[in-house]
């Protein structure tokens, strides 16, 4: 609003005024514009998640509907959707994902807590970028050439360790998931570990404890809910993890007993059978199906974490 | 601390406590060394054995017998499609979206319920994201298997990367460069586009080499939607069904019988050298501005 050089009336400098910040000019449009295009881009992941629940959900409903017994889906011992009669009886591929989960985080959880204390609480300079680097680097491999690991790698070493007739197991696909939640696990906690107020560190400190006293008295108790949170969704990532863990596993369509049997998870057999189900056949959909219950775990996974975040951070 | 060095003398009780807080450290890098492990014993193993499979022609050729024996260049042409594809959707979405989170949103439940199906859209399963694509692309919007559907599958996937990393370096603008901007009588978009974004492309940069990086690498998203077994033209349209690097290694280290020993290894360390490059130039990207930043 630039002053006017000639005074003039009451009436006429409202008037200016009000012009003046009703400024419906080109930028003014352009702000608009820009707005709503900009607003469209955030709104398009809720539309994109909202768009996956509705397109596997349409794709499998009908079969689930009116054909598939839930209950045989959860706890039935064959899934043999091929053989006449067919059979839909996911628990084999739930106590797989089970197994090798529990195993990659047997793995992942003490590598990835001793990474980020270190990394978070004692490295320094040169050395704690060069390890934030390398923790990073080994988060970029592609699963897929993780599974050529677990193939060509661990499966002879296996074999030739423990004396066992297939390398393809259990313990193999565990290894490998853990070794790839483990970057993103310890970014997460050492995220946790930094939330921590440096206050609550200089007093223990002042108190006279040792760098360590103050970590496991200090530190690690009040970031308790962000390494929960670090720990779930390291569990997502190793539960959605598909195609290191079919090459890995050994794809055996029955529940291990041991960590040295093959086992098949949810993700590997519809990565292994979608491609040979016929389009919208009780085959076909039953694979969606599997998906949908998928999604929904690992939304319960990411909300809880979201959750366990927030409130961490809500009462710091 | 040594006792000897300061005019305080440590206690038995807190020599101890030193000790402790010594072996504690000791533990704690021996294991965080144990992650370098994995990174060099792969990098290794994928050098030594692949490395004598891998030449000009192994590049440059198309494959043979299945992809037992030739080269891989479908694959590789097919990779860049695809990623160009992924990349070409979900740039201008994620930016877009990392604009109105950092410019525009309020905290209220609308900004909350974006944020959330960010999170989640990075933690669904790949293989969800293929069910999606076959579901979405293929077949409801008739993109039928090709590079177009492959390519959006992947961009969803991908999308909350360019976001992520956009909102970062948006946010790393400082708040008086836009008030000094409102204060000239610019609107927002104005600030937006001569003052934030300009000082935030190497944020956005990033983000662009992070999908890249990612869309290089996964595989069970384009199984389904466009990636093949063979095919040894290359593709001329979107809508061709196209080869991919990383399809490819799935399917000669497991679909193809009799392969050489080297031919995956030399697959693998092609793609894996394609991901690092592109993960250094990102790392070497953030550290330049990390490094170049007055305010």
């Amino acid at each position: 609003m630039t002053p006017p050089t000639v005074a003039p009336s009451a009436g006429a400098r409202s008037r200016s005024a009000a012009q003046a910040l009703d400024r419906r000019d080109r930028a003014w449009w352009q702000d608009l514009l820009a707005r709503a295009v900009v607003g469209l881009g955030g709104i398009s992941a809720v539309l994109f998640i909202a768009a996956i629940i509705v397109f596997i959900a349409s794709q499998g409903f009908e079969f689930a509907w009116h054909r598939l017994s839930w209950s045989e889906l959860l706890t039935g011992a064959r899934w043999e959707p091929t053989a006449k009669p067919p059979s839909y009886g996911a628990w084999p591929l739930i106590a797989g994902t089970a197994w090798i989960t529990a195993v990659a985080m047997a793995v992942a959880v003490p590598l990835s807590f001793a990474a980020a204390i270190y990394v978070g609480e004692f490295a320094t300079g040169r050395r704690r970028e060069w390890l934030k680097i390398v923790i990073e680097t080994l988060a970029a491999i592609p699963s897929v050439v993780w599974g050529v690991v677990g193939l060509q790698v661990m499966n002879p070493l296996i074999q030739r360790l423990f004396d066992t007739p297939v390398g393809l197991n259990v313990l193999n696909a565990g290894i490998i998931l853990g070794l790839m939640a483990a970057p993103i696990m310890t970014t997460l906690a050492e995220d946790a570990l930094k939330a921590v107020p440096d206050a609550h560190r200089e007093a223990a400190e002042a108190l006279g404890a040792t760098r360590w006293q103050t970590i496991r008295k200090v530190v690690l108790p009040h970031a308790r809910p962000g390494l929960s949170a670090a720990v779930l969704l390291g569990i997502g990532r190793a539960f959605g993890e598909t195609i290191a863990v079919l090459m890995a596993s050994g794809h055996r369509l029955l529940p291990p007993s041991s960590v040295f049997d093959s086992a098949a998870t949810i993700t590997a057999t519809i990565a292994a059978e979608l491609g040979e189900a016929a389009v919208d056949s009780d085959h076909y959909q039953a694979l969606f199906v599997l998906g949908l219950v998928l999604f929904c775990i690992t939304f319960t996974i990411n909300l809880l974490a979201d959750w366990l975040v927030r409130g961490g951070r809500g009462r710091a | 601390m040594n006792p000897g060095e300061t005019p305080f003398h440590a206690t038995p009780l807190e020599q101890r406590r030193q000790l402790v807080q010594r072996l504690v450290r000791m533990l704690l890098l021996c294991v965080t060394l144990l992650l370098l492990v994995p990174v060099l014993g792969i990098l290794g193993v994928l050098v030594f054995e692949g490395a004598p499979a891998l030449s000009w022609s192994f590049l440059f050729d198309k494959p043979q017998r299945l992809g037992a024996a030739g080269g891989i260049w479908p694959a590789l042409v097919g990779t860049i499609w695809l990623t160009a594809t992924a990349l070409a959707v979900a740039l201008p979405l994620g930016v877009a979206a990392a604009i109105y989170l950092s410019e525009y949103a309020r905290d209220n439940r609308l900004t909350r319920l974006i944020n959330l199906a960010i999170v989640n859209l990075a933690g669904v399963p790949s293989i969800v994201h293929a069910l999606f694509g076959v579901g979405a692309f293929v077949h409801f919007l008739h993109f039928g298997e090709s590079i177009l559907a492959a390519g959006c599958t992947l961009a969803v996937m991908t999308m909350p990367v360019v976001i992520v990393a956009t909102r970062e370096s948006l946010k790393a603008v400082p708040k008086a460069f836009r008030e000094a901007c409102w204060n000239m009588g610019a609107t927002r978009w104005q600030t937006i586009w001569r003052i934030v974004l300009p000082n935030s492309v190497s944020g956005i940069l990033t983000g662009v080499i992070l999908v890249v990086c990612r869309a290089v690498g996964e595989t069970a998203p384009i199984m389904f939607t466009g990636a093949v077994f063979l095919r040894l033209v290359t593709p001329e349209t979107v809508f061709d069904r196209t080869m991919a690097l990383s399809f490819h290694l799935y399917t000669v280290s497991t679909q193809v019988t009799d392969v050489p020993r080297a031919v995956p290894f030399a697959v693998a360390l092609t793609l894996i050298l394609v991901v690092l490059a592109m993960n250094s130039i990102a790392i070497w990207f953030r550290m330049r501005l990390r490094g170049r930043k007055k305010w």
